[in-house]
């Protein structure tokens, strides 16, 4: 199967469950609320240094903020609901909390949730109020700006870790381009996040290690300077590969938004996109590629 | 800040219609008169749910012409000024009067909705716990207040009052939302334990007196406040668009805009703790 050229493996990425949460960030205009949600969903690009995995998503078409300001969306991966409390209460006390003219809402109608700005409040040191609108208790926490205003709880659901995809390219430049256009079509889709840097990885890991007590490494046979040393998978006329990662809140913005990236990333130069997975018997979602991209 | 959105007549559908056969000035106690007193009850049977009328024990089929069967919709229409207690204690469906009521409409209410397209007499809504109130004219005195001698009264629910508003609006209420997008009488939300009191027009003269905590904000002209309350800054308060997004949401207020003003933050009663709060809209931004 070709699009534009570019080959389409018959092969899957294989995904993971994962806790997903979703924050609304507002501020006194966008740039504001930019600036707090990009830094609760900073260093959080793997689960496996960082503790979760997080990024910023424009809010829905016509949906509104619950105090009617700018925002955007900041949504969390990672492996446990008591992680998820302790990565919330972390993040949004030290970078929405501190970021001007913030304030930081549940955005996902969940039944379970976890406390967060019941226990941000305590930073009020006894001067901070409650109010419950619409059956939801929202804290006002006394700070140099005004108030902080943060939702009690934060609903989180069952979602979906480490959709993904390889672009093979000619060069740097033509992988580049594409990962660059793929992530561009990616952010459109609601419920979904890529968590590197740029939405994109250039590290790619493999579960193994030559260092006792190292559990990933480089993905050698991926690393184009390491043809001829190594057992590689690249093919000639391959000499750059990235890698998009997407997390979901379920399973369809993750095929969505791997449709869209793939479909985006077919460009010159792009030789063939394929994608990570264990053989099929860790992970419980498997995304076919020439099924997601024939939808 | 906007006016309050027409709650239509829902007549599709219609329940139960109840017509007062005639004028009196003679007091009706109709607690009766109630979406849940309703349910499983055909007209013949609503007709003969117990009303006193002055002193005595009637039926509500004496005062009333009464039609159809359902308690999700109710309407009641004619002469009601002398009517009390109307939707006292309901906690579902939905109850529209096409005039004027009398007093205690809505006390202890804890669900469903209560749509009243006149005037209302005193304490509307006292004691109440759920549910949504809205009085397109004007309402009394006493609105979602405590009756007298209880420490505490609204826990929940809210009222919205399209015109005019007597005294002691929210008077010792503990939680819950108060709209007047008119003005109100003197001391409101005297005694406040906390919840929200918001008055679009002119708020009248000690509010907060004695209050413990709450919300009291005067989208109008600056109130006679007692000396009792300190000014605090001027500042933009976020949670309250919060409120005023839900309430042009719901369609109960018309929006011109959100106030996206400034506005002076007064702390008080210092008798009483100091944690409450009179915010005024801070009419120089």
């Amino acid at each position: 199967m070709h699009i534009n050229g570019v080959e389409i493996e018959d092969t899957f990425a294989e995904a993971f469950g994962m806790w997903g949460s979703r924050l609304i960030v507002t501020g006194d205009d966008l740039g504001w609320a930019r600036t707090a949600a990009e830094a609760a969903t900073g260093f959080a690009t793997s689960i496996i240094g960082c503790g979760c995995e997080a990024g910023t998503n424009d809010l829905a078409p016509g949906e509104l903020t619950p105090d009617g300001r700018p925002g955007v969306a900041a949504l969390v991966f990672t492996t446990s609901r008591k992680n998820m409390e302790a990565q919330l209460l972390q993040r949004v006390g030290q970078a929405v909390m501190t970021s001007a003219t913030s304030a930081c809402y549940d955005g996902l109608a969940a039944e379970e949730k976890v406390k967060v700005g019941g226990k941000l409040r305590y930073f009020g040191d006894g001067f901070q109020r409650s109010k419950l609108l619409d059956g939801r208790r929202l804290w006002r926490v006394p700070v140099m700006d005004g108030e902080f205003v943060v939702e009690e709880s934060f609903g989180v659901v069952q979602a979906v870790g480490g959709g993904n995809f390889f672009m093979m390219a000619a060069s740097l430049t033509a992988a580049l381009a594409a990962a660059q256009a793929a992530v561009a079509a990616m952010r459109a889709v609601p419920g979904a996040i890529m968590p590197f840097p740029g939405g994109v990885v250039r590290s790619g890991s493999k579960v193994s290690s030559r260092y006792k007590g190292q559990h990933v490494s480089s993905n050698t046979p991926y690393c184009p300077t390491l043809r001829g040393q190594e057992d590689s998978a690249l093919r000639e006329g391959e000499n750059a590969v990235l890698e998009i990662v997407v997390d979901g809140l379920d399973e369809a913005a993750v095929a969505e938004a791997m449709r869209v990236g793939i479909a985006a990333a077919c460009l010159p130069g792009v030789t063939r996109i394929s994608a990570g997975n264990y053989g099929g018997s860790l992970g419980q979602f498997h995304f076919a590629l020439r099924e997601l991209v024939s939808t | 800040m906007g006016c309050i959105a027409c709650a239509a007549l829902v007549l599709d559908g219609a329940g139960v219609t109840l017509t007062r056969r005639e004028s009196s000035s003679i007091p009706v106690e109709a607690d009766s008169l109630c979406p849940d007193r309703f349910v499983g009850l055909g007209p013949t049977e609503i007709a003969a749910l117990p009303v006193f009328y002055g002193r005595r024990k009637v039926e509500l089929g004496d005062l009333f012409e009464v039609e159809g069967a359902g308690a999700d919709n109710v309407i009641v229409s004619g002469d009601l000024k002398a009517v009390k207690k109307i939707g006292q204690g309901m906690s579902m469906g939905r109850l529209t009067v096409t005039g004027d009521v009398g007093p205690h409409l809505g006390a202890y209410m804890s669900g469903g909705e209560i749509v009243v397209q006149g005037d209302a007499g005193d304490w509307v809504g006292a004691h109440m716990s759920g549910g949504r109130i809205v009085v397109q004219g004007d309402a009394g005195h006493f609105v979602g207040a405590a009756y007298s001698g209880e420490p505490r009264g609204v826990r929940g629910g809210t009222i919205i009052v399209g015109g005019n508003a007597g005294r002691e609006v929210g008077a010792r209420m503990r939680r819950g939302l108060i709209v007047v997008l008119g003005d109100t009488g003197e001391f409101a939300g005297a005694g406040m334990l906390a919840g929200s009191v918001f008055v679009g027009g002119r708020l009248g003269g000690r509010p907060g007196a004695g209050m413990k905590r709450g919300t009291i904000v005067a989208f109008g002209e600056a109130p006679e406040l007692l000396p009792t309350f300190r000014y605090a800054c001027s500042y933009r308060p976020v949670f309250l668009r919060c409120y005023l997004q839900s309430l042009e949401a719901s369609g109960l207020i018309a929006s011109p805009g959100l106030p996206d003003g400034e506005f002076r933050r007064y702390v008080g009663d210092m008798n009483s703790g100091g944690r409450g709060e009179v915010l005024v809209r801070d009419q120089s931004q």
